[in-house]
């Protein structure tokens, strides 16, 4: 048995940009995992799309929390998936964590599906499933904030891959 | 402003971003490890792997697990051939299935509201997974689901299992956060999976077994 859970790139951000790109990610892993660090210039939601495809090719199914109510929202036909609603990116450096389990990412057959987790301390918690209808390797990830507004200097951003045997 | 894309393909460094871990000779940094624990990096090990072919299966087994972990994780793409949106799938420990020896509880989100459920002891064969795809959306598409099986060879505590899972059909889904109980001190040496309503496993589910180290 092997190790099977690896760092494949890091991005802490020495400069605020509205978007963070990972590319030509090797299919050589079985899922991928993000874990995000960020904050952001104004607070934001958050969205991903893959390979550079922002058609209305996605969709997704949250489940939220915000401190005194739960509930569930839905959006189909989009053109990237959101995976925060009150687990938004903060302000605040340290305040909003995020892990994105990206599963089966270099299939072939199947649409590709995405497991998200979305913390911010001082606003509430998201579970989401996303959904990418295309049967495409994925290459590429890119996250995305609403509007113009930008990931700041030190966010973090770390990818890893898991490979099963 | 500007975007920021890392080509993992040409190792070249790029004006305000560190250059990959793995370059810079760390090779065994510690992992915020996503379900909140810490792991080493090394200590996530692959054991077992199981995709259906053509055709399917009725059900998913892992059997002999070692006990040289100190806990489990099974991570999945579930479609079931119930002719139906939605299945979801029992969990058999040790092949016990017995009905006392499981209790769910258990947290969804279909889209519009969220929603609680809870199982005790003696409501089914085997602990319950929450909602999965059955085989009436696109055939394309699947479910998935985390779990892990928490001190999985410890001889002294019940066993706790926890599932992350879901999906979405661009119309439909479901999100579900679970927890179950194997009412049994026994060490943890196999895991199945069977579908509760349907008669089995389509082609392309798969199912990945872990060990993480402790």
């Amino acid at each position: 048995m092997t190790a099977t859970y690896e760092p494949i790139s890091t991005q802490t951000l020495g400069t605020a940009v509205e978007t963070v790109t990972f590319s030509s990610i090797a299919s050589t892993y079985t899922d991928l995992v993000v874990i995000i660090n960020s904050f952001a210039s104004v607070a934001s939601d958050m969205s991903m799309y893959f390979n550079a495809d922002t058609g209305a090719n996605y969709s997704r199914t949250t489940l939220w929390g915000n401190g005194s109510t739960a509930g569930s929202l839905r959006s189909s036909s989009a053109n990237f998936i959101y995976i925060t609603n009150y687990g938004s990116v903060r302000t605040d450096q340290g305040s909003s964590v995020h892990v994105v389990n990206i599963m089966n990412y270099a299939n072939t057959t199947t649409y590709k599906t995405v497991l998200a987790r979305a913390n911010a301390s001082v606003s509430g918690v998201d579970l989401t499933a996303g959904l990418w209808r295309s049967t495409s390797a994925i290459t590429s990830i890119t996250f995305d904030l609403d509007s113009t507004r930008t990931f700041q200097t030190g966010s973090t951003f770390t990818l890893y891959g898991i490979k099963a045997e | 402003m500007p975007s920021v894309i890392k080509n993992l393909a040409g190792g070249k460094s790029i004006a305000g971003l560190k250059a990959p871990r793995s370059r810079r000779g760390d090779s065994n940094q510690i992992v915020d490890y996503w379900f909140g624990g810490i792991a080493e990096l090394g200590d996530f090990e692959s054991i077992a792997t199981t995709t259906v072919g053509a055709g399917g299966v009725a059900e998913i087994d892992f059997t002999s697990i070692p006990s040289t972990y100190k806990h489990l994780q099974v991570r999945a793409l579930v479609r079931t051939n119930r002719a139906s949106t939605r299945d979801s799938l029992y969990i058999y420990v040790n092949n016990d299935r017995t009905t006392t020896s499981y209790t769910t509880h258990n947290l969804n989100g279909d889209g519009a509201s969220a929603t609680s459920a809870g199982y005790g002891s003696g409501s089914g064969v085997g602990a319950q997974s929450g909602s999965l795809l059955g085989n009436s959306v696109a055939s394309q598409t699947f479910s998935v689901f985390i779990m892990d099986i928490l001190d999985y060879a410890d001889t002294n505590k019940n066993t706790t299992i926890r599932m992350l899972g879901g999906w979405d059909s661009n119309g439909a889904g479901d999100v579900f956060l679970n927890t179950n109980a194997f009412l049994s001190t026994a060490a943890v040496d196999r895991i199945g999976f069977d579908p509760v309503n349907g008669t089995g496993l389509m082609e392309y589910s798969s199912f990945a077994l872990y060990g993480i180290k402790g």
